[in-house]
């Protein structure tokens, strides 16, 4: 599948912000007292930025972007749809927590109530995300049950990574939540290297045979219907990142996993201060740049069955 | 509204007979001739006389090599929507752009309300949908939507363009959801096919399987070239004289 940049950088942006909303809001809810007025509005902001950020991207790619408004309308059948009304629907709880907790500074029933919301629809909004490709049956790689599980664990940990950012950068290292960044890039990591071994085992979801409708013995492809590559074998077809696969996921696994988690162990051991303050947010911006390569990769190595059709599989 | 309906009251779609379509690409002119002019004109082209031509087309003839038991043929294959009882195309459109008739089963993109998200490509298995880059929109095969009851047609015209144009009768067109429509009769005696059943989108057309061998044909097509033997006689003698 032809990886559009607006695309990876709306669903890793998203991840990382409502990771971090997630959190922030579990952090409400648990009475965890109101971060002063500057680390709260920087931490609110960060996430805010992830998701408006991505959410504007994710326009980027659209032939009519000034008709935009018109996904939120189909919310009974269709994943994207789900997708943009969870998206704006978490504004609403999330902005009156960003409000009465982190400027306000108020603590109390209803913030907790507004914490807990905004964490509810952040994984709402992340799993309507992940669903948008797992329910896509053309696309094996996609069509998996590790596509929901990941969005939801990558969307914690990139979440994680940033908020030990935050919190060593204003001062307040947390050891718990730093080792949650830690175990959480592990698991990460792990998943990231199972469902790469599972992909790769994958085939197509149907055959040429099937394709054609042609049984038995075997079809193979004489004659395309066009010279040029046309929109099916430059949106569904795309083969770049594929002969380069084995280097981006390395260079995914180092920037994604492996760096920020030995930034981590670094800043564990410094036990705060400036230099832990440091790699922490060395550990988040490499993680979310080693993201990007993993969802270039979850892209562009997808196999779609129409490339059946042009003897590609 | 891009929830499917439970039923359709027909289910208007094409049979497509491989054995007879010879791949002229007659169907694929045709259908871009008439439909860059109706329900989803136009159907633009990216440097049309340039080395990177590109453009929409809803109908595109593959042609594939069929090998069973080391004997093979040259099959053509004319691919388009199948419109498709359960078309994920169309749950999947987050505008309502994308809709399936329930009066007779067609899928079709309003132009109008289409964002150009390309998600309904993505979903469809047998890339019937094309992205117009030019409007920005996405387009596909209306079953001719604009013939098929246009009655400023002769009544035998008011049939898909591309059933029209063929010139071998490999492709017809009918309600296949009526078991007794010469199109569902025509599947039953030649055990037409759905394409990708596997997937679960139960399309509504069906292919046509090329017929068995009949083993009458010549096994070759001219004997092969022997040597010349020796002649005798006159021209022998000039034979045996030139080849010293």
């Amino acid at each position: 599948m032809h990886p559009a940049y607006s695309v990876i950088v709306f669903t890793t942006a998203t991840g990382a912000g409502y990771g971090l909303l997630a959190l922030l809001g579990l952090l409400a809810a648990t009475g965890a007292t109101p971060p002063s007025l500057v680390p709260g509005l920087v931490s609110f902001g960060l996430a805010f930025a992830l998701i408006g950020g991505g959410l504007l991207s994710s326009t980027g790619h659209l032939g009519r972007p000034e008709r935009a408004w018109r996904a939120f309308s189909q919310w009974r059948s269709s994943w994207l749809s789900r997708e943009g009304v969870a998206a704006v629907v978490t504004f609403v709880p999330a902005g009156l927590l960003a409000l009465g907790w982190a400027v306000m500074g108020r603590s109390g029933a209803w913030i907790a109530i507004c914490g807990l919301l905004a964490a509810a629809c952040a994984v709402v909004t992340v799993c309507s995300t992940a669903m948008i490709y797992a329910s896509l049956k053309p696309i094996a790689q996609w069509h998996s049950r590790f596509t929901l599980p990941s969005y939801l664990l990558f969307a914690a940990t990139s979440g994680l990574v940033l908020l030990n950012a935050l919190m060593q950068v204003f001062g307040r290292p947390s050891v718990p939540w730093l080792a949650a960044a830690l175990v959480f890039t592990a698991l990460a990591w792990v998943l990231k290297v199972a469902v790469w071994r599972h992909n790769d085992a994958l085939g197509m979801p149907a055959t040429l045979n099937s394709a054609t409708g042609l049984k038995g013995g075997t079809v193979r492809s004489v004659e395309w219907p066009h010279t040029e590559d046309n929109y099916l074998l430059k949106e569904m077809g795309y083969r770049v990142a594929r002969k380069h696969a084995a280097r981006l996921r390395l260079i995914a696994v180092i920037l994604a996993f492996a760096l920020p988690g030995a930034l981590l162990v670094i800043a564990l051991l410094l036990r705060g201060g400036p230099a832990a303050a440091f790699v922490s947010v060395l550990a988040a911006a490499s993680q979310l740049a080693g993201l990007m390569v993993e969802r270039w990769l979850f892209f562009a190595e997808a196999k779609h069955t129409v490339t059946l059709y042009y003897g590609r599989d | 509204m891009t929830c499917l309906p439970a039923k359709t009251e027909k289910s208007l779609g094409l049979v497509i007979d491989l054995d007879t379509c010879v791949g002229c690409q007659a169907c694929v002119t045709s259908c871009k001739e008439w439909n860059t002019g109706g329900h989803m004109a136009p159907l633009t082209d990216q440097n049309p006389y340039g080395g990177t031509a590109d453009g929409v087309w809803f109908n595109r003839v593959h042609t594939y090599e069929h090998e069973v038991d080391g004997a093979s043929r040259t099959v053509h294959f004319p691919r388009s929507c199948l419109h498709c009882e359960t078309p994920a195309c169309v749950t999947v459109c987050p505008t309502g752009a994308s809709y399936k008739r329930t009066s007779d089963g067609i899928v079709l993109v309003d132009e109008d309300k289409c964002i150009g998200c390309k998600l309904c490509s993505w979903a469809c298995p047998y890339g019937a949908r094309e992205f117009d880059v030019d409007v920005g929109v996405m387009k596909k095969c209306t079953l001719c939507v604009d013939r098929i009851y246009n009655e400023n047609l002769k009544e035998e015209d008011r049939v898909p363009a591309c059933v029209a144009a063929c010139p071998s009768g490999a492709r017809h067109f009918g309600d296949l959801g009526d078991a007794t429509s010469p199109v569902s009769q025509l599947v039953a005696a030649r055990g037409g096919t759905a394409l990708m059943p596997e997937l679960g989108y139960a399309p509504t057309n069906r292919y046509l399987p090329p017929r068995a061998n009949t083993g009458r044909g010549p096994k070759v097509a001219a004997p092969a070239l022997e040597s010349v033997g020796d002649a005798g006689g006159f021209f022998g003698w000039v034979d045996r004289v030139l080849s010293r």
